[in-house]
């Protein structure tokens, strides 16, 4: 496994998302609340792109009439048939231990750290003054 | 499940997609002025309460794919759109067209059949006569059947029709008399009836009353299908028009073996009660009845939905689509992988070349 | 013969109330004035029209052709010829077709002290469901706790088709009452006619009437479990009553891939449909909506993932199946001992006490 850089961290605000192309593979990155969450961008039911789904929270409930509605719950749903796939950890909230989407594991490092070689990178274009992300793929 | 990549040889005929109006003005030029103004005073009625949206609501906006918005008007709105995202990228080499709005479901019987005809119309002029890979179902007011016999009759000698068009909800059982015009009509113009799953009945959607949620109406689409197979058969509509064929859309599909096996007991037990039909209900099955894979049986293990498939017969089986809704089927990706290359071609193509005749 | 070394449980046996007078001892002065001044005819019911062959199988009528009613002839028939260990007796005389739900009340205890006297107490073997007024889930609560303290009473009985789906919480306190005895809820085919029995409306024929029982059974099978029943009554088992078998995996698969998507909705449906289904629902085994294939046969019990969810059942007197053949061939010998032994006794927790 090694890291790659993958997108500044301008390029997506808190609640926005972003394809991208890392090392053959479409991923997709959503920022939740400043944190960044890297997903393969293809649902494992029928391969749909995740990027076009909805992010929202995975609502629980312990008894029938009481919903659970806690917002920590990331998801996002497959724009098709609505499957909800937690974003931190790619499983599926139906059967988790059955379908799940590959998740990556992500890091914000400043252009600066990254031209000093702290990390392993892909050649992308990286400047000093800015900040990105990294998956590791 | 796993990828399984198929070859560009044979492409695939879907036999349910669905085209929406950008508004009500696109049919406007189809309308007679008396009813623009009705439509736009009183509105589209069915038998349930809502104006917009639906009693049971979807779990996504128009019931739509997300990524299956143009940049202006509803999923299925365009045809752009619909080329490039499904016809080209699918290799889609003959689509049929289902309109669900309006329906023939409407409460007005004259407004039914005005909004029918201006339907048909609207769809030969903006679909299928700009894509020759588009074919349309004859959308009828089938609770008149005569109404629907003039629909009928009014479109068949138009090749871009390949079939009558009704929603399986319908208000009565689908073999009571007063649709027997709607058979006869279809099979003097040798078009298949296809029954498309949804419509409002008005009576409840399950026969112990309304459930709670939308979960609960999608498990129960079978529910009327079954009920309206079981009438074709045993009102003997098979019987009295050897030519009528019925093809069940968006039903899935794992529950007509049962159904056939049910319905053959009770007929060996009590054919004196229906002296007319003259043979076990699942022969009619088998010779006419068709049924679409969408949506797509998912059983704990994949060999049990090819078991159903082969129980029903691979030659019944066609390839759907349900392009733009949310239950979408991926032609790819939305049939079993461990049908062999013969059965996929079948359900990808060759039953429907079969039974549109084309 | 096997069947008889099995020593099965008949898990769905018919008694027939005869006439409505039949129920006169047991009903309160009050409401025997209301039945004899009235002149309320009996509450026989359409689901069963009772010269039409599927009512009553041919050579078990008796000479004057009516539906077989008498304990001496299910002895005859059934009991003895099979050599049961015990019996359940449904009573599925028109309780729910009542309106009133205060006279439905009355019946519903009148029925159930009737099956007592005539059926219980007459044979050790024999026990029975507690039939119901589910017009009014409170006064059906009240009734199962009224019955519950006869051990020889062992499930509620509910028809296939009433007002509500049967997962609505309205109906709730009868499953509560159900769970705090230990008692399955048995559902079985029938209809109370408030709607047609189809949503498409109502069939002409009588045969289509009966084939859509099954309907009812997908419909009840969904509501119950995506309204959380099995969730809020955790102990709680359904058997699906004279139900026709063959359509419930094929139900389960569509519900269990409706529910993958849509699962917001009912959050409180925690597992797939399919694994709740197992764990909690069962289904007697006559009719079994099958071709005469062996192949079939087992391809449908292979479908069900498991060999505890069927119940061995005559269905008597309904016409169900010729001689002793109450269960189609393509069952293997150790299945058939589980679904005529083990299966009812797991599911019927009250069968291992010994009679009151």
């Amino acid at each position: 496994m090694a890291y790659f850089v993958a997108a500044e961290i301008d390029e997506i605000r808190p609640g926005q998302r972003k394809l991208v192309q890392v090392n053959g593979r479409d991923i997709v990155i959503f920022n939740v609340s400043g944190s960044f969450y890297a997903l393969h961008n293809r649902c494992p039911h029928q391969g749909a792109s995740l990027c076009d789904g909805l992010l929202t929270i995975a609502v629980t409930s312990k008894e029938p009439g009481i919903y659970d509605f806690d917002e920590t719950r990331n998801v996002i749903r497959c724009p098709w048939h609505a499957w909800e796939f937690d974003i931190r950890t790619g499983r599926s909230w139906c059967e988790p231990n059955r379908f799940r989407v590959r998740s990556y594991k992500t890091e914000v490092e400043s252009g600066e750290k990254l031209l000093e070689g702290r990390l392993a990178v892909q050649s992308y274009p990286v400047r000093t003054d800015d900040t990105y992300i990294l998956i590791d793929v | 499940m796993p990828e399984v990549e198929v070859g560009k040889s044979a492409g695939v005929i879907d036999c349910d997609i669905h085209p929406t109006l950008k508004s009500e003005l696109d049919l406007k030029p189809y309308l007679s002025q008396h009813w623009w103004h009705y439509l736009q005073t009183y509105g589209q009625r069915t038998r349930q309460a809502l104006i917009k949206g639906t009693p049971y609501p979807k779990m996504s906006p128009a019931a739509a794919r997300r990524d299956a918005w143009p940049e202006n008007g509803w999923p299925g709105s365009d045809l752009t759109l619909m080329r490039r995202q499904h016809l080209d990228h699918h290799n889609i080499t003959m689509g049929v067209l289902n309109p669900l709005h309006p329906s023939g479901g409407e409460l007005n019987p004259d407004l039914s059949a005005a909004l029918c005809r201006a339907t048909n119309d609207w769809i030969l002029e903006n679909w299928t006569r700009h894509e020759p890979r588009l074919k349309a179902s004859i959308l009828v007011p089938y609770e008149d059947g005569e109404a629907s016999r003039r629909e009928i009759d009014k479109r068949a000698g138009d090749a871009d029709f390949v079939q009558v068009l009704l929603l399986s909800r319908t208000s009565e059982p689908l073999g009571n008399r007063r649709y027997w015009p709607i058979f006869e009509a279809a099979s003097e113009a040798n078009l298949p009836v296809a029954m498309h799953v949804f419509g409002y009945s008005g009576y409840p959607i399950t026969n112990s009353g309304w459930p709670s949620y939308y979960v609960e109406e999608g498990a129960n689409h079978p529910a009327s299908c079954q009920a309206s197979i079981a009438s074709v058969i045993f009102e003997g509509v098979f019987d009295r028009y050897p030519n009528f064929r019925l093809l069940v859309i968006e039903a899935g599909f794992a529950w007509l073996p049962a159904l056939s096996w049910r319905l053959d007991k009770l007929w060996h037990r009590m054919r004196d009660e229906v002296p007319h039909v003259k043979r076990p209900p699942s022969e009619y099955i088998k010779e006419r009845v068709w049924i679409s894979t969408q949506p797509m049986e998912e059983a704990s293990r994949p060999h049990d939905v090819v078991s159903a498939m082969n129980d029903i017969g691979m030659d019944r089986l066609l390839f759907a689509s349900d392009y733009p809704h949310w239950d979408f089927d991926d032609p790819k990706f939305g049939l079993p992988p461990a049908l062999n290359a013969e059965q996929r071609d079948l359900v990808r193509s060759g039953n429907a070349r079969k039974l549109y005749g084309r | 013969m096997v069947l008889r070394d099995l020593r099965a449980i008949d898990c769905d046996m018919h008694p027939v109330i005869p006439h409505v007078a039949d129920l006169a001892q047991f009903l309160p002065p009050q409401w025997r004035e209301v039945f004899e001044s009235r002149g309320i005819p009996d509450f026989d019911s359409i689901s069963y029209p009772p010269n039409a062959p599927l009512s009553a199988r041919l050579d078990w009528r008796p000479p004057d052709k009516s539906v077989p009613s008498r304990l001496d002839d299910f002895r005859k028939h059934i009991l003895d010829r099979w050599r049961l260990r015990y019996a359940i007796g449904n009573c599925c005389y028109g309780v729910h077709l009542i309106f009133s739900e205060d006279m439905a009340a009355a019946l519903a205890a009148a029925v159930n002290d009737w099956m007592a006297k005539v059926w219980l107490d007459a044979d050790p073997r024999m026990r029975a469901s507690i039939v119901v007024p589910w017009q009014s889930p409170e006064r059906a609560a009240d009734e199962i706790d009224r019955c519950a303290a006869d051990k020889r009473f062992v499930q509620v009985l509910l028809p296939a088709m009433v007002e509500a789906p049967l997962g609505r919480r309205h109906y709730w306190p009868i499953y509560a009452a159900a769970a705090r005895h230990g008692l399955p809820i048995g559902i079985h085919a029938g209809s109370s006619y408030r709607f047609p029995v189809t949503p498409v409306g109502w069939p002409s024929y009588y045969v289509e009437d009966y084939a859509s029982q099954s309907l009812a059974f997908q419909g009840q099978v969904a509501s119950l479990i995506c309204e959380g029943v099995f969730s809020k009554f955790p102990e709680l088992s359904v058997v699906l009553v004279e139900s026709g078998v063959s359509w419930y995996t094929p139900f389960l698969w569509r519900l269990t891939k409706y529910w993958r998507g849509t699962r917001s909705e009912v959050p409180w449906v925690d597992r797939p449909p399919i694994e709740i289904a197992r764990d909690h629902i069962r289904l007697t085994a006559q009719p079994f909506d099958a071709p005469d294939d062996p192949a079939v046969v087992e391809r449908i019990l292979d479908q069900l993932q498991s060999d505890e969810i069927l119940l061995f059942a005559s269905d008597y007197p309904h016409w169900q199946f010729d001689g002793d053949a109450a269960v189609p061939n393509g069952f293997s010998h150790d299945l058939l001992q589980k679904i005529a032994v083990r299966n009812p006794l797991n599911t019927y927790a009250r069968l291992h006490e010994a009679a009151a």
